[in-house]
């Protein structure tokens, strides 16, 4: 009897050490499964540059294309709006563009190339929604009696200002991003590539 | 042969069918399952009106499954764009309301039916809470049961962005962003689950997959462990006794009586009452007031525009609402981190009420005024914050979601406290009727 109920100890370390190998095995045939999931090569390789005109862009007008499937915005501002900026400088949760949320070429005041043109990603930082525009002032567009015009996301709140410097105490952590992009001529706007750098 | 196999215990009566079943109990346990869930399960005698919710739940899941694969026969899960402009998906639904014959029947039953769902859901789940349905031994029945609830959730997550209008398209865009707020990983996660670096035709894909396979199988795996651990301890009921204490001499329960014919006639009773709201629902409010199917939902989906107002279907409203109501950086890390956390922990938090609750009594008949005071308030908080989560983000929204926020966590988080210091009246030895 106590012959037939001692643990051979050979066979049971086998038995581990199989069960450690197959286990081992298992895990390693998760990887092609979880891999699938990630972008394929084509997702990968649909990033390609979009070229803009932005000729018949008036002052005080903006514009949306499409850049790797996301929308992109491209405005004119007029001096009234320029002159915001400077007003909200305490408003604004990172004034001075200090977050990486721009290429080194734009981080000035206007966080823009050229002074009035603004490119810039029209995906709120937070939850990925895109803001819709409210560029008049005050309650002409619904909102406080003290709204110098920018930006306001429908899903949650947060709003912008004309450089898409997100206002403080908003749901969104960081100001707006600036795509690079480069100017191939006075008109003309490459996105999504900067071999210039600016 | 040993006296305990079905060859012995079930014998034939000579009849012909009795000779089938004969042969078939001894190599399936075919009477022994029958009677072990239906026939021989002694359910409470004192059942109520709350308790047609957890087979409701059951048909609805049934009533899903059937007209999900009817609608998988003729939906596309295809992003691109057809000959006309319109994405093929949006399309092929509008073909199902249009074109196939009694499409627009299956495809209402189907959307109807999952606002139906969480509504006898939240009922059923409420019922768990009047009564102290989550107690000891119930413990694993109520895990399961979240278990089942997060599932939907998801189910019903994916299934929505199918349709692909822009609500499909908006939603799914901020509740995968919610992933990428996680701390290091989160950026990769979500481009992981999105399987693009947008919410694209590669989302849509996996989607669907998730949608008609992946979770429907653990959906019905959770149910059927559900009702296996409920069968093995036995039903609660509106007194919390346990019917089991006092048996009678033929050994079952004096207070219970068998689930068929009893229960599953009352049961019933209860799907006809049901199938009259669903059809009023289906037939004459399919969109439910911009509740079941919202308005911007039949606009197809573009990745350009966000619409003015987006707001989750009504079933994830309050959950949404406590996501919105978290402000404040806390940690050095974002408040959309926190908000994702203060989500996630309101509907997992469930899954700690039968260690949170000290009563001595289970039911709410026999708990004190602290008791009740609490869980009014809870359900006020959820029912506000359901209709803050609908409304366009304000400044009032946010200060009172933040306060129901405090009451829904409150609820559960003080529980060990108050749940103990409440007075109550001892439960009787007998379930009563009334």
């Amino acid at each position: 009897m106590s012959k037939e109920h001692k643990v051979d100890c050979g066979r049971r370390r086998l038995i581990v050490a199989t069960a450690a190998v197959g286990g081992a095995g298992a895990v390693a045939a998760l990887v092609p499964f979880v891999s699938s999931m990630l972008p394929s090569e084509r997702a990968k390789a649909a990033g390609a540059p979009v070229e803009v005109d932005i000729s018949k862009l008036e002052p005080g007008q903006m514009m949306t294309v499409e850049w790797r499937g996301k929308p992109v915005w491209i405005i004119n501002r007029t001096k009234e709006m320029l002159d915001t900026l400077p007003k909200l400088a305490d408003a604004v949760a990172d004034p001075k563009s200090e977050k990486d949320q721009q290429p080194a070429y734009c981080q000035n005041e206007t966080r823009s190339i050229k002074t009035e043109i603004l490119v810039a990603v029209g995906i709120c930082t937070h939850l990925g929604c895109s803001p819709s525009s409210k560029f008049k002032h005050g309650s002409e567009e619904g909102m406080a009696s003290d709204w110098l015009g920018g930006f306001l996301c429908p899903c949650h709140g947060s709003t912008f200002d004309f450089a898409g410097r997100v206002y403080k105490a908003k749901p969104a952590p960081t100001n707006l991003e600036v795509p690079p992009h480069m100017y191939l001529s006075d008109t003309r706007i490459l996105i999504g590539e900067d071999k210039k750098g600016a | 042969m040993a006296a305990n196999t079905n060859f012995e215990k079930y014998k034939s009566d000579g009849s012909i069918p009795g000779n089938v079943l004969e042969w078939v109990d001894a190599r399936f346990p075919a009477t022994a399952m029958w009677k072990g869930h239906l026939s021989e399960y002694y359910a409470p005698k004192n059942f109520n009106f709350w308790y047609f919710f957890g087979s409701l739940a059951l048909l609805v899941l049934v009533l899903q499954i059937v007209t999900g694969i009817f609608l998988v026969m003729h939906f596309k899960p295809d992003a691109s764009l057809n000959a006309a402009g319109v994405p093929v998906a949006f399309a092929s639904v509008e073909y199902i309301m249009r074109d196939v014959p009694w499409g627009w029947l299956i495809r209402y039953m189907h959307s109807t039916g999952a606002s139906a769902f969480f509504i006898v859901v939240f009922l059923h789940m409420f019922r768990g809470m009047l009564y102290g349905s989550y107690r000891k031994p119930r413990e694993l029945i109520w895990l399961f049961g979240v278990g089942i609830f997060l599932c939907l959730m998801g189910e019903a997550f994916f299934g929505y962005l199918l349709p692909w209008g822009q609500m499909s398209f908006w939603g799914a865009q901020v509740i995968v962003n919610l992933f990428s707020a996680i701390p290091l990983i989160g950026p990769d996660l979500s481009v992981w689950l999105r399987g693009d670096f947008v919410v694209g035709d590669a989302t849509l894909n996996r989607f669907f997959s998730f949608h008609v396979i992946a979770m429907p199988l653990v959906l019905i795996g959770l149910v059927a462990a559900h009702i296996l651990a409920l069968h093995e301890v036995g039903s609660n009921n509106p007194d919390g006794v346990e019917i089991k204490k006092l048996k009678g001499e033929n050994g079952h329960p004096l207070d219970g009586i068998p689930f068929h014919p009893y229960y599953t006639v009352k049961d019933i009773v209860g799907v006809v009452v049901f199938l009259m709201v669903f059809s009023c629902v289906v037939f004459f409010a399919p969109e439910g007031g911009g509740y079941f199917l919202e308005y911007n939902n039949f606009i197809p989906a573009d990745p350009l525009k966000t619409p003015p107002h987006i707001a989750p279907v009504w079933y994830f409203t309050p959950f949404y609402s406590i996501l919105r109501a978290m402000v404040w950086p806390i940690l050095g890390l974002d408040a959309k981190f926190w908000g994702v956390v203060a989500m996630g922990a309101s509907v997992v938090i469930f899954a700690f009420l039968p260690w949170l609750d000290r009563s001595p009594v289970k039911s709410i008949r026999y708990r004190g005024p602290i008791y009740k005071t609490f869980l009014t308030l809870f359900v006020i908080a959820f029912v506000i914050l359901g209709y803050l989560g609908t409304q366009p983000p304000s400044y009032w929204g946010e200060k009172v979601s933040q306060v129901c926020s405090l009451i829904y966590f409150g609820f559960f988080l003080l529980m060990p406290w108050y749940s103990k210091v409440d007075k109550y009246t001892p439960e009787p030895e007998r379930v009563t009727m009334n």
